[in-house]
C-alpha cells in the first residue's frame, strides 16, 4: 500500500471539563467570583495522539465515558482541545447524534436543505443530490411532511442519507447506524463500503464488532481518556473482547 | 479532473487547537444565512393559523389601543398621531424582539451549536435577520398609513435603508455580546427583558423629542433606538434629513456595538461547547 497523507491528524489532545458548569445562574456566578468552592475537574481525554491516513477507515472502541464522543466532537471542531491539535484534510461530514440540526416542524424536504447547508454545501449540489437523498432513504411518500411525524428509523434513513450523499471526503459517524432496519443497515454499509472504495475516509464509533470488522482497517481503543491499544481492528476488538470477558468472569 | 479535486481537497485542511478562534467549518455561507433564515420564518409562522398576518395585526391593535389612550383620555393636540406613533413602535418593536430572540438565539439552538460544527456567529445574526420580514410589513404598514393620513412623501426617504442598516448594525453587535454572555449566565434573557420594558417609556414613542429637558437630549441621542425613532420622524413628518451629527452618532454606536459583539464573542465561544 503507497502511503497516503494523512486525512486526520490528533497529537496530544486534552480535553478537561471543569465538573459543576451547570452554575448559570447569577447567584452562582457570584458567590464563586467571591471565593466560593473551586471547581473539581475531569479529564475527558489526555494526551491522545493518532493519525488517520487517507482512505483509511478507523474504530475508536471503549467502554462508556472512555471519551469517544469527546474526541469526535474534537475532531469535527465542536469543542476546542485544551492542549494539542488536530487537523484534519478535506471536507467532513458529521453524524453525531440522530438527527442533529433537524427540526421538528420543518417538513423532510425542508430538512435536507438546512441540513446540507448546515454541513457546508451549495445550493446547487443539494439540488441536484436532492432525488438521490431521498430515494436512498427510502422516504419518498413522506418528504413533505413535518419530520416530527416520522419514526426515528425514518429520521436516521433522511440524515445519514444527507450525509453520504453531499459526498464529503471525511465522514465520522457516533453509533447512529444501529437505529434504522436490518434492510437500511445492510445498505448504508454498503454505502460506506463504497465510499471507502472510492478513497474517502471513515472515522466511528460503535459497540457492533460485527460491523467494525466490516468497514474499518484500524482501531483505537480508548479507556479513561487515554489510548491502550492502536492497531488492525481485528486485534483490537480481539483484546477489547478478552478484557470485556475478563471483567465478566 | 481527479487531480485537481484532490489538491483543492488538501487545501480545505482545517486546525483546531486551543488557541485559534477560527470555525473549521467551510461552505457557503449565503446559503448557510438563507437557510437559517427560511427554518426561523417557517418555524415562526408554520403552526399559526394567521401566518404572517399576525406581524401587521399586532402593529394595528396596538396602534388602535394607544390612539384611543393618547386622543380620548389624554387629549393630545399633535396632527398626524398615528404616523407619530408608528415612527415610534416600528423601530421599537423590531428593537426589542431582536435583542430579545437574539439573546436567546444560543441558548435555544444549543442541539445545533453542539452537534453541527457551523459558525458560531452566524446563529445570533440570523436570529436578528429572520425578523426583517416582520420589520418589513410594519415598514409598509407606516407606509399605507402615511398615504391615507395625508402626509406627503419626500425625497429624504432614501435616508430609512442607511439609517436602519446602521441600526442592524447595532442590534447584530448587541445579539452577539448578549447571546454569548447568556450562555455563561441564564439571567442574561430577563435582565434584558426588563431593560426592554425600561426602554419602551425612554425611547421616544409617546412623546415628541421636543419636551425632553435639554440637560437629557445628548444621552438620548446615543440611545441606538430613540436616535432611529428621532431620524424617522425628522425624515417622515417633517421633511428634512436627518441632522449629520444624528447620522454620526449612530454610526459610532453601530460600530461600537458590532466591534464589542464580535470581540466579547469571539473571546468566549470556546466555552460554548461544555456551557451549553
Amino acid at each position: 500500500m503507497t502511503s497516503n497523507p494523512p486525512a486526520i491528524v490528533c497529537e496530544n489532545v486534552w480535553k478537561t471539563f471543569r465538573l459543576h458548569t451547570h452554575q448559570k445562574l447569577l447567584r452562582q456566578h457570584l458567590t464563586s467570583w467571591f471565593g466560593g468552592p473551586g471547581f473539581s475537574q475531569f479529564d475527558a481525554l489526555k494526551g491522545v495522539s493518532f493519525e488517520v491516513t487517507q482512505g483509511e477507515g478507523l474504530a475508536v472502541i471503549g467502554s462508556n465515558g472512555a471519551g469517544k464522543s469527546t474526541l469526535l466532537s474534537i475532531v469535527t471542531g465542536l469543542a476546542k482541545p485544551d492542549k494539542g491539535t488536530v487537523r484534519v484534510d478535506g471536507r467532513v461530514a458529521a453524524l453525531l447524534e440522530l438527527g442533529s440540526g433537524f427540526h421538528p416542524d420543518l417538513t423532510g424536504a425542508e430538512n435536507v436543505y438546512l441540513n446540507a447547508a448546515l454541513l457546508g454545501f451549495s445550493e446547487r449540489r443539494t439540488k441536484d443530490m436532492f432525488d438521490d437523498i431521498v430515494d436512498f432513504a427510502g422516504v419518498r411518500e413522506f418528504i413533505d411532511e413535518p419530520l416530527r411525524t416520522y419514526s426515528s428509523g425514518m429520521m436516521m434513513r433522511l440524515a445519514f442519507s444527507v450525509a453520504v450523499n453531499v459526498d464529503p471526503d471525511v465522514l465520522i459517524i457516533d453509533e447512529v447506524l444501529a437505529v434504522g432496519d436490518m434492510d437500511f443497515q445492510a445498505k448504508s454499509y454498503g454505502r460506506i463500503r463504497d465510499f471507502r472504495q472510492a478513497g474517502k475516509t471513515f472515522l466511528c464509533v460503535s459497540h457492533n464488532p460485527k460491523v467494525l470488522l466490516d468497514l474499518c482497517d484500524r482501531a483505537v481503543w480508548l479507556d479513561q481518556g487515554e489510548i491502550l491499544m492502536c492497531d488492525r481492528i481485528k486485534y483490537v476488538l480481539e483484546a477489547y473482547e478478552g478484557r470485556a470477558a475478563h471483567a465478566g468472569a | 479532473m481527479n487531480g485537481i479535486s484532490q489538491l483543492l481537497t488538501r487545501e480545505r485542511s482545517s486546525v483546531n487547537s486551543p488557541g485559534k478562534s477560527k470555525s473549521m467549518w467551510r461552505g457557503d455561507y449565503p446559503f448557510l444565512l438563507k437557510s437559517l433564515i427560511l427554518k426561523d420564518f417557517r418555524v415562526r409562522y408554520r403552526n399559526m393559523s394567521l401566518g404572517v398576518l399576525w406581524s401587521l395585526l399586532n402593529p394595528l391593535v396596538m396602534l388602535g389601543v394607544y390612539t384611543f389612550v393618547f386622543t380620548k383620555i389624554f387629549k393630545n393636540s399633535s396632527p398626524h398621531w398615528a404616523v407619530f406613533l408608528l415612527c415610534g413602535i416600528v423601530p421599537f418593536n423590531f428593537f426589542a424582539l431582536s435583542w430579545q430572540s437574539g439573546t436567546t438565539s444560543l441558548v435555544e439552538n444549543a442541539g445545533l451549536i453542539k452537534r453541527v460544527a457551523v459558525p458560531r456567529e452566524i446563529i445570533p445574526i440570523t436570529s436578528v435577520l429572520s425578523n426583517c420580514l416582520h420589520l418589513g410589513i410594519q415598514i409598509a404598514l407606516l407606509l399605507i398609513v402615511v398615504l391615507v393620513t395625508g402626509v406627503r412623501l419626500n425625497i429624504y426617504w432614501l435616508f430609512l435603508p442607511l439609517i436602519w442598516a446602521l441600526e442592524l448594525a447595532t442590534i447584530c453587535g448587541m445579539a452577539l455580546l448578549f447571546a454569548a454572555l447568556n450562555v455563561y449566565v441564564r439571567d442574561t434573557r430577563y435582565f434584558v427583558e426588563s431593560a426592554n420594558l425600561v426602554l419602551f417609556w425612554l425611547v421616544p414613542i409617546f412623546y415628541p423629542f421636543s419636551m425632553i429637558p435639554a440637560q437629557f437630549k445628548n444621552i438620548y441621542q446615543y440611545n441606538p433606538v430613540a436616535a432611529l425613532v428621532l431620524a424617522m420622524r425628522e425624515i417622515v413628518l417633517d421633511a428634512h434629513a436627518p441632522s449629520a451629527v444624528l447620522l454620526t452618532k449612530l454610526t459610532l454606536v453601530s460600530v461600537v456595538s458590532l466591534a464589542a459583539g464580535f470581540l466579547v464573542f469571539r473571546r468566549m465561544k470556546p466555552g460554548f461547547y461544555s456551557h451549553l
